[in-house]
């Protein structure tokens, strides 16, 4: 079980609590505003855009090349940004907080 | 201001998937007050179609492409299993399967496409053949597969939905043979390169891939096809899968005398020849004013993209669409990501990344102007080849062949 928390782009916090799959789909699942997923989760829509509060980065590890390339071109991408669909939920994303990226 | 009030209106919406759903949302999103009212044939909770043909034939549970509470949440009513019959423009109401009328201010269709089932003899009498469209027809075909014995599988199409479902039935462990009319796969769609290049892969990974095989009639015995081919050649099967396209729900369109050409025509906000009607999705013809010409797309992206615009229409914000059209296939370990369209292009310039050999982008220019790009395993061309197009930008064809030059957007502008 890991607590995960989103901050949607109106700033409004949603505590949420998952054991399995990607963190896209728990998102989508509990309606979080901002995370849409349009592929599905195979990291081809960047609709799952999110960014690792600094603190928290040790938990989710460095985004893979895909997510990087993908965000390549994106205006509101940084080193904290994450494609949610590529995390898995485990153990070790308890307690983390995503605040959900900015979009066009 | 009681003028732009929605609160007692009524917005019905027939085809509850990709598009019908996004609508859906995105109506309350754009504030919508009034009734939204979702109706499918399809009894399933609306699930996202792309992974059926991926990844839905080896793990069982279907991605919805909302969570069910979601609907409730958003004050949506979703009606499924409830086929749409009629459209009354002049009262304005839809009639349903069960005879009753719902009465509508706005209406919009989302119905989408079926399967083309082609006039082959005796295809009706086929065992276990099974079009690709829904995932009740996922399960269907995996029932088959784990009932089969010798799990000997033809596909008839070699389009992206044959081709995936060849490779997702391949790492199941099944013998499969694709079957394709013309003399290279993918034809419509892309460069003779990409054809070459998904030949080779499910020849690598052990799926039979045959061109120029017009089938021409299908024999069953004790439970066993026999697929027959105008060269005369013949191939067994236990199932048989046909992927060779779709065709347009346009029938309620139709009837109630809206203006169809190769689907539902619409303008630049998704809004038919009637201006309470909508049309969204893979059912609609439309302009795509980047490319100054109409077509009719089956993507995703359109989907979701005419839903906002329908959307926002709908509730008196005018925006239009204008979109570049982005696609997606994997099979196998290749991720294909697709931006334009290509057609229409007069040259092809072909970049393979040093490091990596199956890291390939195809790029397809009209003279200077780039229309379109293919991304193998390479979302950095994806996303430079979305800008370049978006921008107009004037590329150096040299350097960006040269797979020494660093993909970045200012190594590559002329
Ligand atoms: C196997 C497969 C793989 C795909 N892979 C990809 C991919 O990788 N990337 C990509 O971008 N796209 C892919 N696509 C295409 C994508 O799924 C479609 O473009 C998308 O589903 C279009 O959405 P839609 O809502 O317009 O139409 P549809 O998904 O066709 O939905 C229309 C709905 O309307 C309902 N309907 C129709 N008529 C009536 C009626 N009279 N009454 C009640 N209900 C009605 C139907 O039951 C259906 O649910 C794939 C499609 C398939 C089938
Ligand atoms: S859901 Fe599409 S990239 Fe993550």
């Amino acid at each position: 079980m890991a607590k995960i928390t989103f901050i949607t782009r109106d700033n409004e916090t949603i505590e949420l609590e998952g054991t399995s799959g990607s963190v896209m789909q728990l998102a989508v699942d509990n309606n979080v505003a901002g995370i849409d997923g349009d592929c599905g989760g195979v990291c081809s829509c960047a609709t799952c855009h999110v960014h690792v509060a600094p603190e928290h980065q040790a938990k989710t590890g460095e985004a893979t090349e895909i997510e990087t390339d993908m965000l390549e071109l994106n205006d509101y991408a940084n080193e904290q940004s994450r494609l949610c669909c590529q995390m898995e939920i485990s153990e070790e994303l308890d307690g983390i907080v995503l605040q959900v990226a900015e979009s066009d | 201001m009681s003028d732009n009030s929605t609160k007692n209106s009524i917005c019905v919406v027939i085809g509850a998937s990709h598009a019908g759903v996004n609508l859906a949302f995105a109506l309350r999103k754009e504030g919508w007050e009034g009734e939204v009212l979702l109706f499918d044939k399809d009894p399933e909770l609306p699930y996202h179609r792309p992974p059926l043909s991926k990844t839905y034939l080896q793990n069982e549970e279907v991605n919805l492409l909302k969570a069910e509470d979601s609907y409730q949440k958003d004050n949506i009513s979703l009606n499924l299993g409830v086929s749409v019959n009629s459209i009354n423009r002049e009262n304005k109401t839809i009639i349903l399967s069960d005879g009753s009328h719902q009465p509508y201010h706005k209406l919009v269709l989302a119905t989408g496409a079926r399967p083309i089932i082609p006039p082959i003899p005796r295809i009706e009498n086929a065992k276990n053949l099974y079009p690709l469209r829904t995932a009740a027809d996922v399960t269907n075909i995996r029932n088959a597969f784990q009932n089969s014995i010798n799990k000997r599988v033809v596909i008839i199409g070699g389009g992206y939905i044959g081709l995936e479902t060849a490779a997702s039935i391949k790492k199941l462990g099944g013998t499969v043979t694709v079957l394709e009319r013309e003399s290279r796969i993918l034809a419509r769609v892309t460069a003779p390169e990409m054809s070459d290049f998904f030949m080779k892969l499910h020849s690598e990974n052990g799926v039979e891939i045959l061109t120029d095989k017009n089938v021409i009639s299908i024999d069953v015995q004790d439970d066993v096809n026999t697929v027959n081919c105008a060269d005369g050649s013949f191939y067994i099967a236990d199932i048989i899968v046909v992927g060779v396209g779709i065709r347009v729900n346009t029938e309620l369109a139709k009837e109630a005398q809206l203006v169809i050409e190769n689907g539902i025509l619409i303008d630049e906000t998704a809004c038919t020849n009637d201006n309470d009607i909508y049309a969204i999705g893979d059912c609609t013809f439309h302009k795509n004013p980047h490319y100054n010409r109409f077509v009719r797309l089956e993507s995703v992206q359109n989907a979701v993209d005419q839903a906002k615009v329908a959307a926002a229409a709908i509730c008196g914000k005018k925006i239009i669409y204008n979109a570049i059209p982005w696609f997606w296939s994997d099979q196998f370990n290749v991720k294909l990501q697709m931006v334009g369209l290509s057609e229409g292009y007069n040259q092809l310039f072909i970049r393979k990344e040093e490091s990596e050999t199956t890291k390939i982008s195809l790029w397809y220019f009209k003279d200077d102007t780039l229309l379109a790009v293919d991304a193998i395993n390479n979302p950095k061309a994806f996303v430079l080849g979305t800008k370049f197009i978006k921008d107009g930008s004037k590329i150096d064809t040299t350097k960006l062949i040269d797979a020494s030059v660093l993909f970045k957007p200012l190594n590559l502008l002329i």
